[in-house]
């Protein structure tokens, strides 16, 4: 689950990070309201939008009085904001962070992975901040600076020392680096996060070091232990149907293509779409049922992929092994019922069960193309889509 | 031979009273399986499926002399199920559970190193769908009706295209030693190349499928290795060459965050080390038949 910058500056914060004095606007006025609070003479406002790259495509604006901090807000609020993270739909600005502006002599990146060849969380950092990393790494790899925490005991002081004096830091400069270093790796410890990124890190004229940027990464896995980040969610930034297939335990990916796929277990249903395409087509989704698909989530899968206009033709793949192929086949058979599916459907069974499976779809009256093999089931499909096939 | 389990693996299950214990022990027994007992603290004493029900896992392994435990334990308490199985000296887990936080599962990991080599306990998974010996043992949650016994190994992250490739090799008359699936979580109990040093080592798998997806560097790992240490012949497929930069795919391990992590880059790096490639899904079968023929000839 991705987290806003306002909200990881929150988790920072309260870990002992210091953090430029902001507050979280939904409205022009409150926008000013905030400026006025957080008092001095320029501002910076920031769309919170669940991507990067925000300055160069206008989400970030500087202001100098709070005539100007209105019109910014104004601007950004309601609108679209495409960076070249967000691909080229965008994603909706409904709030825009305030925070004061404050002059800064030096940036550097600081972020933290969960590094999984040696399953340890890393701490990458380097002097070179504002930067994108991977474009740190690929240009000057020996500029970063990287050290692995060991679990058992945490991330240990000497470890941020290294850091804050590999870059370049004075030894004043250095202790309040190493409580910045030391609380990131808190706050990214507590709240379960998988990857925070401090970008840039800064060090302002009168020596204090503050995170002046901040993306956050929580584990969706630990969510259950995370009830106050859970509730920091924000579901205008995700996809509408990737939303809508969550709340119903799915897991649907939306992409480009004209063949909506339907398919059990994550990796048969990426190989699922890899074949498609090596059939001459393009898949229109990724959806994984999983394990013991019930009628009502085959259902409510079909009106997911059918909710994408694009779809020529649906392929149902389903290798039962937890699930059972008639179950799966009531699911289809009562959906396709219940929904008009408008485009032809392809339906390959396999696994446990399968002959009960097929003799429910036989039996059932729908028009439907079955197949027996993963290859036969893509190359139908992909014809289908094309109307070769009826 | 095959590895990991067979006839004589003394099967212990945790979490084992609860709805997928139950269904997946009785499953286990049918197959033929040593399933010996099973672990759900609060209801030691118990009979359940004709076995006895310990409240601890050290109370199990010492009245039955069990090696190894199958865990649907549910994700909040699982990391810490493992760590009690393997303190009790277990030589096996296998961990079903989908859904165990990362930083649990760094622990684990942490935790499994305290103990010597010789007696530290192999995990596999979490969030896979077991291991099979056809025709001697499962510990696991496959269909087992779709392996036929032979000597194809196979080391899967996914658990249903792990079904796929089993099932398109009976249907070529191809059986298999063992299939393994290490699951799709970021941090694996066990590695492909831990595996396929296992099968290396094992007589009676004369080949390899290993069977990869987007997301971390382990599937070059294992090229390398095979690469410079492995004489039986392996098959690689890598899933995911339509999945979208920085989107997670199911699998909480399946995404494409970085360099390498790719599936065109995995199945190209396969190939400089000498690898076969399967094409397609639809092909997995029929790669390693063709891989078999060819050394078949060539012997």
């Amino acid at each position: 689950m991705n987290l806003h910058e306002y909200q990881a500056k929150e988790l920072l914060q309260s870990a002992g990070v210091d953090v430029p004095k902001g507050a979280v606007a939904f409205s022009p006025d409150q926008a000013v309201y905030a400026a006025t609070e957080i008092g001095g003479w320029h501002w910076a406002v920031k769309a919170q939008i669940h991507a990067g790259a925000r300055g160069k495509a206008g989400g970030i604006k500087l202001c100098r009085t709070y005539g100007e901090v209105r019109d910014a807000a104004e601007e950004m609020l309601g609108k679209r904001l495409v960076t070249h993270q967000t691909g080229p739909e965008g994603k909706p600005v409904q709030r825009v962070y305030i925070e004061a502006a404050d002059k800064f002599d030096r940036e550097f990146y600081l972020g933290y992975v969960l590094d999984r060849k040696e399953e340890r969380i890393r701490v990458i950092a380097s002097r070179e901040g504002g930067m994108e990393i991977e474009q740190i790494a690929a240009e000057n790899p020996d500029a970063l600076i990287q050290v692995t925490v060991e679990p058992a005991v945490g991330l240990q002081p000497f470890q941020a020392r290294e850091i804050a004096f590999g870059l370049g830091l004075n030894i004043k400069q250095v202790q309040r680096a190493v409580q910045t270093i030391l609380g990131a790796y808190r706050a990214f410890r507590n709240a379960d996060a998988t990857m925070l990124e401090i970008n840039p890190l800064v060090l302002t004229h009168d020596e204090r070091v503050i995170a002046l940027d901040a993306k956050m990464v929580i584990d969706d896995n630990a969510l259950f232990r995370q009830r106050a980040i859970e509730g920091m969610r924000d579901p205008s930034q995700d996809d509408p149907r990737e939303a809508q297939a969550a709340e119903h335990n799915l897991n649907y990916v939306g992409l480009d293509g004209t063949i909506g796929c339907i398919v059990n277990g994550a990796g048969l249903a990426m190989a699922t779409m890899d074949v498609i395409k090596y059939a001459g087509g393009e898949p229109a989704n990724f959806l994984d049922v999983g394990g013991g698909a019930s009628p009502e989530r085959v259902a409510t899968a079909f009106r997911l992929v059918l909710s994408d206009s694009r779809v020529q033709s649906i392929l149902v793949n389903i290798f039962a092994g937890i699930n059972r192929c008639d179950w799966v086949a009531e699911g289809v058979v009562q959906a396709a019922r219940e929904t008009r599916i408008p485009v032809p459907l392809i339906v390959r069974l396999a696994g446990t069960n399968v002959d009960a499976g097929r003799k429910i779809l036989a039996e059932s009256g729908l028009k439907l193309i079955t197949a027996e093999t993963l290859s036969e089931a893509a190359e139908k499909a992909v014809k289908a889509a094309k109307g070769q096939l009826q | 031979m095959s590895i990991l389990i067979d006839k004589s693996t003394k099967i212990l299950i945790q979490g084992f009273t609860g709805d997928k214990g139950t269904f997946h022990g009785k499953e286990m027994q049918e197959y033929g399986g040593n399933v010996v007992g099973g672990v759900t603290p609060g209801k030691g004493g118990r009979t359940h499926l004709g076995l006895p029900v310990f409240d601890t896992v050290r109370d199990a392994v010492a009245a039955t002399g069990a090696d190894a435990s199958i865990t649907f334990v549910a994700p909040p308490f699982c990391a810490d199920a493992i760590m009690e199985g393997a303190t009790a000296g277990l030589r096996l887990i296998c961990a079903i559970t989908d859904g165990i936080p990362a930083q649990d599962m760094m622990r684990v990991k942490r935790y499994l190193r305290r103990f010597p080599k010789e007696r530290r306990t192999r995990l596999v998974g979490p969030n896979c769908a077991g291991i099979i010996s056809p025709g001697k043992a499962m510990l696991g949650i496959m269909p087992p009706h779709i392996y036929k016994q032979g000597n194809v190994g196979i080391v899967s992250r996914s658990g249903t295209l792990g079904y796929e490739a089993a099932a398109q090799l009976k249907a070529l008359g191809i059986g298999v030693s063992t299939s393994v699936g290490i699951g799709g979580d970021p941090i694996n109990g066990s590695s492909f190349l831990d595996h396929l040093a296992l099968f290396e080592e094992d007589p009676e798998t004369h080949a390899v499928l290993m069977i990869g997806e987007i997301g971390g560097a382990q599937e070059a790992e294992a090229a390398a290795w095979i690469k410079a240490n492995m004489t039986k012949p392996v098959v690689g497929y890598v899933a995911g060459l339509t999945a979208p930069k920085g989107r997670r795919m199911g699998h909480a391990g399946a995404i494409i965050s970085g360099v390498g992590d790719s599936a065109a880059e995995k199945a190209e790096i396969m190939v400089s080390y000498g690898l076969a490639v399967a094409p397609s899904a639809g092909e997995l079968g029929s790669a390693v038949a063709a891989l078999l023929d060819k050394r078949r000839h060539a012997a």
